[in-house]
């Protein structure tokens, strides 16, 4: 979730139960903000926490503007002495984290567009998906680069509008039925909620431009998913 | 009558326009320009290209009697007084006009112009109607004005025309049209109501036809927008009316924009949004009732009531505590949750309840409250199960008895084993779930231990809906909502903690029995508790225990002895004791200490912290499980609080694997005779033949010797 609406944000999130103490958001808040003065980042985005047994890692993440282009992730937490494992626990959080925005970092449709010239940028005139919209799981993209787009063939791809649609929707995913949509607060709050990567949120309010995603959780893929569906 | 000119009344009537109410008095034909607007006819005098003022002045004066009769045009253009009546009425004072205007006003609002224009604010009409009846020549000021504009509204096309031409301030003529659209509405009442009187029979036809043509024409439809002029221009007149805008005639465009916009968007967006937004509504208004419910009843018993009974938790605060450790739902939604905790303690005879904590679902979550009935408000559902399960039992008996030629089964069906009570063990506390605040309380049943036996072994999503089926294997005995009470039993059973020393045993005659019963169930607050230092909850896992028993491997919290209950089967009894010596199961007893939680492959099963580093002198000491991912707890040193949000899974490191079917029975017991071999191959059948010869053989030859010996004795 960006930066600048962090407090709306995680109010708009806290349906998931796990939020932020208010010593840690008044420290993140102005974290950030360094953190985009130091970096010059465009935009940074507070990707979430992770639990750890000790004590969390608070991730963030800057984005330049580009939007597709591989990001700056950066952490804080105590780390975890534990002299057993192998690998140290830097790489074994940054892959964590890699391999989670890979595969449940999501965005709504038509919040980024693709120049012809390449990098992608903030759709500025995004007003947020419709109810009808909302509610349904193609409306709904990777935030990373597509994976299954060439796959499509070529009818499907027709439809497509190149400038939109040049990600990964979340339709496809395997094993179906990963995500769980839900409404809240009437219709005014569509929340979706990982089942393969248990503690990422996604909640975007339709009909306006909020909209982000927030991790927190153990770090842990859901093996298990299959079974339990 | 006043022969103002009649550019000069136009003007005032003009001015006047906005203000309407102005006294019409004295302006016999004074208000042409009102009068027309008022009254009906002046669609009519639209159609008709008459001559503008002049026209109006010529005729509209003897209309007195006319106006009365039908505004449409009867009374023709009697008037010949040609006093310019409308400039000239609006400017006069108003208040003769106005009770004549009452008079009139009636009929007229009938009519949907009429109804239009607020009464507050359009003098047109009345003055109009009233003008009309009183039909006066004289220079009474309403009734000519009234004559006038009736006169006019006769000729209403020439009014209106002749407006037009003069390229009057679109205000006034629009004042006009809406003083003829009142007319014309109140015509046809008049038509009806009065009969022309005398002057109006000689009404031309013609004028009634070009007052019928004009509003016809002005109750076309547009062909682009399905509005007509008609209803426009009395709605931009009611709206103007209505809120008096400065300068009225310098933005009358843009009024004239909303209204048509106002339109727009209530014939066609209506459609699309409201599908959309209506269950925003719905919820919206169901949580409305939540905040309404206080006002309900009386006012005074019930506060006292309600301050006495403490059954309701103080949400907030405890949210406010979670909130400093970072878990939490949102302030909104737990003051919601708050309000509907207080509507469940209403509406049920609650001697306790709490909020437990959210479970996610895929399409719903559930909202869980515990709550604990005063004594003797149970509802017993579950007798009835019981005595099934007995009758069941005696059926099976009589059926072996009976059917001796099939061959028994050996396989007896481990007896179930019964629910606990209401109130002990997994059963303590009673839960209602809903799926949103505002939505209505459900009731879990209570859970069995086969339930909680068998969701040990499964892991599965909850839905969201109660009634969903639980397809796995083993397959689970109950739907979903089972399921849900067997891990909410589970949860609370694992993570429930407490400070050390907050509760302490009863003082029961009974310490540590070693029946079945077992351990102590029973656990009360200790009023001596002093609180322990925050320092202390953190560093020491010991300063925490379990205050929720412990579920056996059974699926009990107290262990059932199936043994015991055989006493039907004697016979079995005996074997049994000796081969099926089920051993009593023991848990760890109530108010352990969570230090002695076991971990799970070196992870220890609680994670402690301080909720604040920076400030720590007014921290708390919070409680996270990494077995139940999402249980915490929270203690202050004197308060505590358990609390759980997440999937209601267990934490497992190893990957669930489904557990194996179990091994095919014996059918029959292996005896020789019904030993399976294999089929003998040809080379043994052929050494088994050949065998076999060579005894047949040699007991022949045994034989014949025999026979030989015997005939060799004879010799």
């Amino acid at each position: 979730m960006d930066a600048d609406s962090l407090l709306l944000s995680l109010e708009l999130a806290s349906g998931s139960g796990q939020g932020l103490s208010p010593d840690r958001r008044a420290s993140l808040l102005t974290s950030l903000m360094l953190v985009k003065r130091d970096y010059r980042y465009d935009r940074v985005l507070f990707w979430g926490r992770i639990l750890g047994l000790v004590a969390d890692y608070y991730i963030a993440q800057g984005l330049s503007e580009d939007q597709l282009a591989p990001r700056k992730t950066l952490y804080r937490g105590a780390p975890l002495l534990s002299p057993q494992v192998q690998i140290k626990e830097e790489t074994r959080l940054v892959s964590v984290i890699e391999q989670i925005d890979k595969a449940v970092a999501i965005i709504p449709r038509g919040a980024l567009f693709k120049t012809p010239f390449g990098p992608t940028h903030v759709n500025r005139t995004f007003e947020g998906l419709s109810l009808s919209e909302a509610k349904k799981l193609s409306s709904y993209f990777h935030f990373r680069e597509p994976v299954e787009l060439k796959n499509k063939t070529l009818l499907e791809k027709a439809d497509l509008d190149p400038s939109l649609d040049f990600m990964d929707s979340l339709e496809h995913d395997i094993p179906k039925g990963s995500w769980s949509i839900q409404m809240e607060r009437g219709n005014a709050l569509v929340v979706l909620r990982s089942l393969l990567w248990p503690g990422l949120t996604f909640y975007h309010a339709p009909h306006t431009k909020n909209y982000g995603y927030i991790y927190v959780g153990t770090g842990e893929k859901n093996m298990d998913l299959p079974f339990m569906l | 009558m006043e022969d103002s000119t009649s550019p000069k009344q136009e003007k005032e009537n003009q001015e006047e326009l906005g203000e309407t109410r102005r006294p019409w008095e004295g302006k016999t034909a004074a208000s042409p320009q009102y009068s027309e607007p008022e009254s009906s006819e002046p669609l009519e005098a639209k159609q008709g290209p008459e001559t503008g003022r002049q026209s109006r002045s010529s005729r509209p004066w003897s209309p007195q009697s006319r106006a009365k009769t039908p505004l449409g045009g009867p009374a023709g253009p009697e008037t010949s007084s040609p006093a310019p009546v409308s400039p000239r009425e609006p400017s006069s004072s108003p208040s003769p006009l106005a009770p004549a205007r009452q008079d009139l006003a009636a009929p007229p609002q009938s009519d949907r112009t009429t109804s239009v224009i607020p009464e507050a604010g359009t003098p047109y009409p009345d003055p109009l109607k009233q003008s009309s009846d009183k039909r006066e020549s004289t220079p009474h000021h309403t009734s000519q004005s009234e004559g006038n504009t009736f006169q006019q509204s006769q000729q209403p096309k020439p009014h209106l025309c002749g407006r037009r031409d003069v390229s009057y301030n679109n205000a006034k003529q629009k004042e006009l049209r809406f003083d003829v659209f009142q007319e014309e509405d109140s015509n046809s009442d008049y038509d009806l109501q009065q009969p022309a009187p005398g002057g109006s029979e000689v009404a031309p036809s013609m004028l009634e036809i070009t007052i019928q043509n004009a509003k016809a024409y002005l109750l076309k439809t547009s062909s682009n927008s399905g509005f007509n002029l008609y209803d426009h221009l009395s709605n931009m007149l009611t709206k103007i009316l209505n809120e008096r805008p400065e300068n009225a005639v310098d933005i009358f465009e843009n009024i004239s924009q909303d209204v048509k916009m106002a339109h727009f968007s209530k014939k066609f967006d209506a459609l699309q949004n409201e599908n959309e937004l209506l269950p925003t509504y719905e919820i919206a208004e169901k949580q409305k009732a939540l905040f309404l419910q206080g006002h309900l009843e009386g006012v005074d018993q019930e506060l006292e009531d309600e301050i006495a009974e403490n059954a309701l938790p103080n949400v907030m605060e405890s949210a406010f505590y979670f909130e400093q450790a970072g878990v939490g739902l949102g302030t909104d939604e737990t003051y919601r949750i708050f309000l509907a905790l207080k509507q469940l303690t209403d509406t049920h005879p609650i001697q306790r309840c709490r909020f437990w904590g959210k479970i996610l679902g895929l399409e719903m979550n559930y909202v869980v409250a515990e709550v604990e009935f005063r004594e003797g408000e149970d509802e017993e559902e579950v007798e009835e199960e019981d005595v099934a399960e007995e009758r069941d039992n005696g059926e099976s008996e009589a059926h072996e008895d009976e059917e001796d030629e099939l061959p028994k089964s050996f396989y007896k069906a481990p007896q179930a084993i019964p629910k606990e009570e209401s109130r002990t063990g997994a059963n303590k506390y009673v839960y209602f779930v809903c799926n949103e605040p505002g939505r209505p309380w459900v009731k879990l049943p209570p859970v069995i231990p086969a339930q909680i036996v068998i969701a040990r072994k499964i892991k599965k999503f909850f839905t969201g809906r109660l009634d969903a089926p639980i397809i796995s294997y083993p397959p689970f005995p109950g739907n979903e909502s089972n399921y849900l009470r067997a891990q909410i039993a589970r949860i609370s059973a694992g993570t429930h903690v407490s400070p050390l020393g907050f509760y302490q045993f009863g003082e029961e005659e009974g310490e540590e029995e070693e029946e079945a019963e077992g351990g102590q169930n029973s656990f009360e607050e200790n009023p001596d508790f002093e609180g322990i230092q925050v320092i202390d909850l953190v560093e020491s896992l010991s300063n925490w225990v379990h205050h929720v028993q412990h579920i056996l491997s059974q699926g009990r919290c107290n262990w059932f002895n199936s043994i015991q209950k055989n006493e039907e089967e004697e016979e079995e009894d005996e074997e049994k004791d000796d081969s099926d010596y089920i051993e009593q199961e023991v848990g760890p007893p109530l108010l352990t200490p969570i230090s002695e939680d076991l971990e799970i492959q070196n992870i220890p099963p609680w994670t402690t912290r301080l909720s604040s580093n920076l400030i720590p002198q007014y921290a708390i000491a919070v409680l996270q499980s990494n077995l139940w991912p999402g249980a915490y707890a929270f203690s202050n040193g004197k308060k505590f609080e358990n609390f759980y949000i997440g999937w209601g899974h267990k934490y497992s490191p190893d990957n669930y694997t489904p557990p194996v079917p179990p091994p095919v029975y014996q059918e029959y017991p292996s005896g020789p005779e019904i030993t399976e071999m294999d089929d003998p191959s040809v080379e043994e059948e052929q050494a088994f033949r050949a065998a076999q010869e060579a005894v047949l053989l040699a007991a022949e030859n045994e034989e014949s010797e025999e026979d030989e010996d015997e005939e060799d004795d004879y010799d």
